[in-house]
């Protein structure tokens, strides 16, 4: 029932915002059924920590300790960015940069994809998730080119038509899954079903979920933002809208990453190696260490913190394909924690880019001064992401370092090259944006305060003490995950 | 030594001369009727060989021995192929002498030395003929070896009359593979023979002739058996697409199927004829950078049909 | 009808549906390919319908028929409709290297043919041979998507594509499940949507359809 309302909220509002449009109270609806779906999200949370993992809806749905936590992240970090997009597209549209059908359309698609991610995080058919993936890309696409400006539609296009492609490989990917499934549990729509492929992952052909997974990792992969299948990534981060920017980085490519982990649990029972791993590690290694270079070039704001982004999947599909207890352990917390502080960082970087009418980090300076929510902000949400203590980042790098060192001692240099070159660059960078005198072409902005706020600390608490629930939780994932 | 082999062997040949600028006249008699004119009958190609042979030679001067020798080089190995495909009947006493690819090395055999007799008088046409025919060779020999070898990995040889055989027997099977073959046997057949779209048989036109270009300076009887030759080159590539695609009929060692054969084989190029009409006539000539494509696609579907062998059947 | 005719008339199809694949790779004119792609899907749609009667699975009809109404008629005609209304009918695009993007093709049917044998190996199906033939065509499509330049081309490859991933469905496993067929359907025509919409941005942005000209992101030096 709780399944319902989380999923029928996100839906019904997508509706009614559809035909709120550009009215007054539009962004009000948008936040509260972003409040009302985070309450639910709880809801479930409880009933699935205190009952265990359930299934619903005629075995549709599939609720367990490694998808709530993420549903739970998924309807918080909306209702923030909710909350952000309030100032941030009113001022938008203050400045004609987008017109009526624009927000119409802008509140109705947010709330959908929403729901797209909502839905693929809860269900237990893997051709249900393949579909939810494609819809949260569709319904992003058009997002991303909202400012119908060249460079916009150039990075819309290529996020349509290379998340198309990935995504439709991931299908073939589930064919073939379902072809090995369909050998052990018969026909029908049963075959399909995560909980009943589980049972039976022993006893699925190794050659055929071989074959699959690599179909999957490319497909899933895209959407994760994979090195070298990143391409999309960069450009819609910085050509769409801000709030877009912050639930692209910090839901969808976690999303992807749980689509993808699911199947190799699957893909490991069947083969009995770790050759899924591995795949994943190497995938992984190269997103960090592609990502943390292309850093040093950067010179858009949130081109740069796209990368970062790559880099972060990057080390939490390492840490999945290393897999043992610590790893795993460490993977999950750092998708929490990355997911808190990169859309934190968006929000400042956001109202940065506003008060300065550019992107361009040579042209943003004196932050601290102008706005010290926004400096010291983004300040703390780049130590966090660069893994200082005492945020969550820290955390959960040092619990994958330490199982890198553990397990593959002659990786720990990579890994720590990538995640050195990241620091340097991104120290580098934001430096001169926050402090020094304000600019002239600095402009006042009256900014959203809570998000930031809300999630720096939130960073920080789990950096600081880690919630017993948490741990537990977590425990149990990792549990799953084996 | 049984002697019906070498009597059909005999018979074949000889259908074969006189048949040939009788199919070449059914053709262009059915164009004529598609195009609204009156024909000039069936025999008319054979009238003009005949016409041919009672005129005088004029040789250019500086033309050495290559360009004299050229016509009956080519007219032989033409007559040699007649004698190796198995029209009428498949127990021939030279079928088991060659093969498919043989075949395909004949036919080289006369293009190169009618490329070498277009550049011998030293014309600027006759190079430019023989050029552009190398060109076309270039690329549809391939494509042709592809086509046959589609065809002998369903028939599991080379040698047409086994093909013919194990075709013509077997049981009836929709293959993919033998209709991509066929689809671009027809493709390199229009070329090789200098049809419409690639080349026009029956223009003179300077800057679009192939094969006119070639056998421009030939005259008298030399004229009439390069042209006997190429009129029976396109018979020859009709009756391989029959042997390959269609061998229901063919005579198998005893006389008595030879005129049902014979019927049989009237009635298969009756429909070729039109076919290949149809085919003309539906399309316009196309230039000569696009010949790479068209010839292209032949190796295209050719190389699809050897892959759906192995991958669909 | 016995069962190994209807294997055969399936392999006839899908050689059918292959050829359309390379069709749609070398056609240069946007109204070929249209047609060509309602062929493809047409092809589709009939082997869909012939493998639920020879298996006895009736739900393939229902996703024969939803190929049919979506692949054959539907897309065909937004995409008609939407050259008509941009105005792009004349529109002939430069396409490279026709031989060469053929030789690729054919190396990409042998690799799917490599790729796919040791689970024909495994299937007892009578349409496994044709699983080869469906991933040739997802390749074939993604090929057509890099080679061609135009933002209508590389949407008809990405539905030739799709195309080759039902396909790929029927001949594997005799269709996903209902449910899941149905779910796809939606999503190619929430697709359709989104690049309609595309197509009028990119007009009015660009004057043009050709996505050469969108090339300024790019990592600078």
């Amino acid at each position: 029932m709780t399944l319902i309302i989380l999923l029928g909220i996100s839906f019904l509002s997508a509706i009614a915002l559809a035909f709120a449009g550009d009215r007054k109270f539009a962004p009000e609806i948008n936040i509260f059924g972003s409040l009302a779906t985070f309450l639910a999200g709880i809801a479930l949370a409880v009933q699935v920590y205190m009952q265990g993992p359930m299934l619903a809806g005629n075995n549709f749905f599939f609720v367990d300790a490694f998808n709530v936590y993420l549903a739970v992240l998924t309807s918080f970090v909306s209702m923030t960015t909710a909350i952000f997009s309030r100032r941030y597209m009113r001022r938008e549209r203050e400045h004609g940069r987008i017109g009526h059908w624009g927000m119409r359309f802008y509140h109705a698609m947010f709330q959908l994809f929403i729901f797209a991610m909502l839905l693929a995080l809860l269900t237990n058919n893997l051709g249900i998730l393949w579909i939810a993936m494609e819809l949260a890309t569709l319904s992003t696409v058009l997002l991303v080119s909202l400012y119908r400006t060249p460079t916009a539609i150039e990075a819309a296009w290529k996020y349509f038509i290379l998340c198309g492609v990935g995504i439709a490989i991931a299908l073939f990917g589930t064919v073939l899954l379902y072809f090995a499934a369909e050998q052990v549990l018969g026909e029908g729509g049963e075959a399909l079903l995560w909980t009943n492929l589980n049972q039976v992952k022993d006893k699925l052909e190794p050659r055929v979920l071989s074959l699959s997974f690599v179909f999957l990792v490319v497909g899933y992969g895209t959407k994760v933002g994979l090195v070298p299948l990143h391409n999309w990534l960069p450009d819609a981060h910085s050509e769409g809208p801000t709030p877009i920017s912050a639930v692209l980085s910090g839901l969808l490519l976690n999303i992807a990453l749980y689509a993808l982990v699911r199947c190799k649990v699957l893909v490991d029972g069947a083969t009995g190696t770790h050759q899924a791993g591995y795949i994943m590690m190497g995938f992984g290694l190269l997103s960090i260490l592609v990502a943390a270079f292309s850093l040093l070039r950067q010179k858009d704001i949130k081109r740069m913190f796209a990368y970062s982004s790559i880099e972060h999947m990057g080390i939490a599909t390492f840490a999945f394909g290393l897999g043992g207890p610590i790893a795993t352990f460490g993977a999950l917390l750092h998708m929490l924690v990355h997911s808190l502080t990169k859309s934190a960082i968006f929000f400042t970087v956001g109202h940065a880019s506003q008060m300065h009418g550019t992107q361009e980090m040579d042209k943003i300076r004196g932050l601290i001064r102008g706005n010290p929510l926004v400096g010291w902000g983004l300040i703390f949400g780049v130590i966090a992401i660069v893994g200082m203590p005492p945020f969550g980042i820290f955390t959960s790098e040092f619990l994958i370092l330490t199982a890198t060192i553990k397990d593959v001692p002659l990786l720990t240099p990579l890994l720590l090259i990538g995640l050195g070159v990241a620091f340097a660059a991104l120290f580098r960078r934001v430096q001169p944006m926050i402090a020094g005198e304000i600019p002239p072409n600095q402009q006042f902005l009256k900014v959203a305060h809570v998000p930031v706020i809300l999630h720096m600390v939130l960073v920080l608490i789990i950096g600081l003490y880690m919630p017993n629930f948490l741990a537990e939780w977590f425990s149990t994932a990792v549990g799953l995950l084996k | 030594m049984k002697t019906y082999p070498l009597i059909t062997e005999i018979l074949q040949i000889v259908a074969v001369l006189i048949l040939a600028p009788i199919f070449i006249g059914w053709i262009r008699m059915v164009k004529c009727w598609l195009q609204g004119r009156t024909s000039a009958g069936l025999f008319q190609p054979l009238r003009d060989i005949i016409k041919l042979f009672y005129k005088e030679v004029v040789l250019a001067e500086n033309a050495s021995w290559i360009f004299r020798f050229t016509p009956y080089l080519v007219f032989g190995v033409s007559v040699l192929a007649a004698a190796i495909i198995p029209i009428l009947s498949t127990d021939l006493s030279l079928a088991l002498t060659a093969d498919a690819i043989v075949l395909v090395a004949l036919f080289a055999i006369a293009r190169f030395f009618t490329a070498l007799a277009g550049m011998d008088i030293g014309t600027a046409f006759g190079g430019m003929g023989s050029s552009r025919e190398m060109m076309i060779a270039s690329l549809s020999e391939p494509a042709m070896l592809m086509a046959i070898f589609t065809v002998s990995l369903v028939a599991q040889s080379t040698s047409l009359a086994q093909i013919a055989l194990v075709i013509g027997h077997g049981p009836f099977i929709l293959r993919p593979s033998l209709a991509f073959a066929l689809l671009a046997f027809v493709l390199i057949a229009i070329a090789e023979n200098g049809r419409i779209p690639v080349d026009n048989p029956a223009t003179h036109l300077e800057l679009t002739m192939i094969h006119e270009a070639m056998i421009l300076e030939y005259s008298g009887r030399h004229l009439a058996l390069i042209e006997w030759a190429s009129m029976m080159k396109l018979f020859l590539f009709a009756s391989l697409g029959i042997v390959a695609f269609f061998p229901w009929g063919i005579g198998e060692g005893s006389l008595k199927d030879i005129p049902i054969a014979f019927v049989l084989l009237i009635a298969k190029l009756f429909i070729a004829g039109i076919v290949l009409v149809l085919i003309e006539t539906g399309l316009a000539k196309m230039r000569i950078f696009r010949v790479p494509e068209f010839l292209g696609s032949a190796f295209l579907f050719a190389t699809l049909g050897m892959l759906s062998y192995f991958i669909l059947e | 009808m016995t069962t190994s005719l209807a294997a055969q008339i399936n392999s006839v199809l899908a050689a059918l549906i292959l050829l359309t694949a390379f069709g749609l790779l070398v056609q240069r004119r946007i109204y070929g390919l249209l047609h060509l792609f309602a062929w493809q899907g047409l092809f589709l749609s009939i082997s869909t319908a012939l493998v639920g009667y020879a298996a006895g699975s009736h739900h393939l009809y229902i996703s024969s028929i939803l190929t049919l109404a979506l692949k054959v008629i539907l897309l065909p005609y937004i995409l008609h409709a939407l050259i008509v209304r941009l105005q792009i009918r004349k529109e002939i695009e430069a396409v490279v290297n026709v031989p060469t993007t053929m030789l690729i093709g054919i190396a990409l049917v042998i690799f799917s043919y490599h790729l796919t044998a040791p689970i024909m190996e495994l299937s007892t199906l009578v349409t496994r041979s044709t699983l080869a033939v469906a991933l040739a065509t997802v390749m074939l499509g993604l090929l057509m998507m890099i080679t061609r330049r135009h933002a209508v081309t590389q949407i008809i490859g990405f539905l030739a594509l799709e195309n080759g991933l039902f396909f790929a469905a029927t001949s594997a496993t005799y269709g996903m499940p209902l449910v899941v067929e149905l779910g796809v359907a939606l999503d190619i025509l929430i697709a359709a949507f989104v690049f309609g919409i595309f197509f009028f941005q990119i007009r009015t942005t660009f004057e043009s359809l050709d996505v050469n000209q969108m090339a300024k992101l790019k990592e600078e030096d």
